[in-house]
């Protein structure tokens, strides 16, 4: 590994240049993709102690299971398909081609804001048929699990709506396909983070 | 070629400086300016810490003595001083300050790479330090329920500040989380990928390897925070029972069933632990760099000190459930963490054997930053040594609930990290405002420091063998506790004030040698890292000229055998050094 490989080197040995180190270099070209590997390592952490934390209170005896609403497959296709079509983005991103980068980002902003509304629809026919988040554990961890899921995404829309700005502005515009892959991959992130919540909720 | 320093090569200056007062020092995005802003507002939280354990010594101390400190307020007291200290003084001052400050200059960056998102990380900080001080004026007061916020007790009533107090403190965690993550994110990506030309990890300094592996266990671990804040507050405002279990609470049954206040203290702890080497690992590099620079010697054992820092950042995360052996555990879980904890012991040691042989034969010069180091070296070793006591569950049990865990914790995470942090800031003062801070009030701050806080606290290692339980408003009459613990716990008291009035010296020093100090040049230690080799001091916003700084050595190279001089700055190529027969002196500073 080359990590082991650098933390193993005797910098007091060899003063000078090195080689590879002093050819051409522009600092900070790809931190925002550190930047968000980083991220998603944090939100990582938080969805994990979240699910060890489901477990683990699921072993009580008060624990009662509820019916996962039906709309929560719908919901699901089409989250897949706003990952889908930020992909669809990303890959006009690369080849700069700006008008198809537009539509597949705004089709991919509304997918996203249709499966935020369809969480919200399960919400709706769960407080209707009486889980509310005080009478049962499991119930309180639905609305958390998917609550804080939706919060993420909508800071990814956020985020989307920053680029769309800049998409109309000339001077920042050339600054736009970069982030919007890592859009695409924040995004695909999510979809992966809720396939895993939604086996989770439906097993058990 | 003859070396020229940076500061006298001749170049004009092409940056965009911020013009206006406002976004010079308000809405700043220098990585400086949000620096000096993070260590004011923690240091000015810090004192409201301080003056509350003031009200807690003035109890102890003296019982039955000062009407207006009722149980309830003791209570909200400790649980104030406690959470301001180790969150938003030390957390905040070691990263948000000292990371800020350091890891650009110290990399050879401009800035940091998500300069907005920096300014964003201070703004919502100071945001959270008001929410929580606002606790202080709600009905009910502050939460009174302990610093690790233990459901049920924190959110039952008769708990003092269980209306809008929790909340508060809750909210304000749950923001400091965000300004932590949104600083934290641009401290590792500035690391990973600002550094200049040259600047590999491993030539990298032993404090930016310290704040960097801090950041990163930080990520990981204040999620658990935000995770046990969101739901203890759902707990308390909208009444579920992710905690809570079913009880009887002043003779009536509450509304909550089946909760494990257990989980809470696994998941707090799954964070506290690490949040111990989040403060103790830029602790750590800052000594190693201090300790180098003032005994004019290379740090001894500079791939094992990192390798130590990242075995530390991970062993930290096994170590947790050592702050539960009371809580009835399997005998085997707690075997298992008495173990990690002995284990995470070796790097620890090392790191202290390390500094320990930088000291040995080298050219040590006692200047205020040095006596800082050596007091930390000592008191860290006495605070370590009492942690394998409380390692051990079987010494642990009936050691846990008495001031012996009070003296070894104020030892290794309270005295411990403000000594480095009073040594770090008198010897990086010269370069954040260009004068030195003075030297005698510096003396008598550090011994009169020292042998206070020794008086408060290795007493009370004797309270905790005697029996004396900690959380207590008043002892009154317990027939295992003779009268002289008593005349003990006055005269720490009266320590503790002495102490607090020597920080006086220190914040009139700070303020007077701002405009009077001598002033101290670029370099006053003669030190190598690229801080001390800015064109400006204090550096500019853009740190460097119109080029990057270039490295060529490593961080330590003190006193190298056939150079002129006792140190050769990181910048300077191999050619360019002088042997013993030149001429050049590169020496600058007035107080080497």
């Amino acid at each position: 590994m080359s990590l082991l490989r650098k933390i193993s080197a005797k910098p007091w040995e060899h003063a000078g240049e090195l080689e590879g180190l002093h050819g051409a270099f522009t600092p900070g070209q790809s931190a925002g993709r550190t930047g968000l590997y980083m991220f998603l390592a944090v939100v990582t952490s938080f969805f994990l102690l979240f699910m060890v934390t489901y477990y683990t209170r699921m072993q009580f005896p008060d624990w009662e299971m509820l019916a996962d609403p039906k709309i929560l497959w719908a919901n699901t296709a089409v989250l897949i398909l706003a990952s889908l079509a930020l992909q669809l983005a990303s890959n006009a991103a690369k080849k700069h081609e700006f008008s198809r980068m537009r539509n597949w980002l705004l089709a991919g902003g509304i997918l996203t804001l249709v499966f935020i509304g369809g969480q919200w629809v399960a919400w709706e026919q769960l407080v209707a048929s009486g889980y509310y988040a005080r009478s049962n554990p499991a119930n309180a961890f639905f609305y958390l699990f998917t609550g804080l899921h939706a919060l993420h995404l909508a800071g990814g829309i956020w985020f989307m709506a920053l680029l769309g700005f800049r998409l109309n502005q000339p001077n920042r515009r050339e600054q736009v396909p970069s982030s919007v892959t890592l859009c695409a991959t924040y995004w695909h992130y999510l979809l992966l983070v809720w396939l895993v919540l939604f086996t989770l909720l439906l097993r058990t | 070629m003859s070396y020229v320093a940076i500061a006298d090569r001749d170049h004009e200056q092409h940056m965009h400086d911020p013009q206006t007062f406002i976004t010079k020092y308000i809405w700043s995005q220098d990585h400086k300016v949000i620096a000096i802003q993070y260590s004011l507002t923690a240091i000015a939280v810090g004192l409201v810490a301080l003056v509350l354990s003031l009200v807690m010594r003035l109890q102890l101390g003296f019982p039955d003595t000062f009407s207006f400190i009722s149980p309830d307020e003791y209570y909200q007291a400790i649980t104030m001083h406690g959470m301001i200290m180790v969150i938003y003084l030390l957390t905040a001052l070691l990263l948000g300050g000292f990371g800020n400050y350091l890891i650009p200059l110290m990399c050879g960056a401009r800035d940091m790479v998500f300069p907005f998102m920096n300014m964003l990380s201070y703004w919502v900080y100071l945001l959270s330090v008001l929410v929580l001080c606002a606790s202080f004026f709600v009905t009910g007061g502050p939460t009174g329920g302990g610093w690790t916020l233990y459901p049920p007790q924190v959110i039952l009533p008769g708990t003092p500040g269980v209306g809008g107090g929790i909340v508060l403190m809750l909210l304000s965690l749950v923001l400091f989380i965000v300004a932590f993550t949104m600083g934290g994110l641009n401290y590792v990506t500035t690391v990973l990928q600002a550094r200049c030309r040259g600047m590999t990890l491993m030539r990298m300094p032993l404090s930016v390897w310290g704040i960097f592996v801090a950041t990163i266990l930080g990520l990981l671990a204040f999620p658990a925070l935000l995770v046990t804040g969101i739901m203890l507050l759902l707990d308390s405002v909208i009444g579920t029972s992710f905690f809570m279990p079913a009880l009887l609470s002043m003779g009536e049954a509450s509304e909550y069933d089946g909760g494990s206040p257990i989980l809470f203290q696994h998941l707090f702890w799954f964070f506290g632990h690490p949040e111990v080497y989040i403060v103790a690992l830029p602790a750590f590099g800052v000594i190693s760099d201090l300790v180098a620079t003032h005994a004019r010697k290379n740090i001894f054992g500079y791939r094992m000190m990192v390798w130590a820092i990242l075995a530390i950042g991970v062993i930290s995360f096994i170590v947790w459930a050592h702050h539960m052996y009371v809580s009835g555990m399997n005998p085997y879980f707690g075997f298992f963490f008495a173990t990690t904890t002995l284990i995470i012991a070796i790097p620890t040691a090392l790191k202290v054997y390390n500094w320990v042989l930088t000291l040995w034969r080298g050219d040590i010069h006692l200047t205020v930053p040095m006596l800082f180091v050596i007091g930390f070296i000592f008191t860290f070793i006495n605070g370590g040594i009492t942690g394998l006591f409380l390692g051990n569950v079987a010494v642990d049990m009936p050691l846990s609930d008495t001031y012996f865990v009070i003296g070894h914790f104020h030892m290794v995470m309270g005295v411990s990290p403000i000594l480095v942090i009073f040594g770090a800031i008198y010897h990086w003062y010269p370069k954040i405002t260009g004068r030195m801070l003075n030297d005698r009030m510096g003396r008598i701050h550090f011994w009169a420091t020292l042998f206070g806080t020794y008086a408060i606290y290795l007493p009370m290692h004797y309270l905790g063998i005697l029996g004396l339980p900690r959380r207590y408003y008043a002892m009154g009459d317990t027939s295992f506790i003779p009268d002289s613990a008593q005349a003990m716990n006055a005269g720490i008291s009266i320590a503790a004030f002495f102490v607090a009035a020597v920080q006086l010296i220190f914040l009139f020093n700070l303020f007077w040698s701002r405009t009077r100090g001598a002033p101290s040049g670029g370099n006053p230690w003669n030190a190598t890292t690229l801080e001390w080799q800015t064109p400006q001091t204090p550096p500019v916003h853009g740190n460097w000229g119109p080029d990057l700084p270039v490295v060529y050595r490593w961080a330590y190279d003190y006193s190298v055998p056939g150079a002129k001089n006792d140190f050769i700055p990181q910048t300077m190529a191999p050619e360019d050094v002088p042997t013993s027969d030149d001429s050049y002196d590169g020496s600058e500073g007035a107080h080497s």
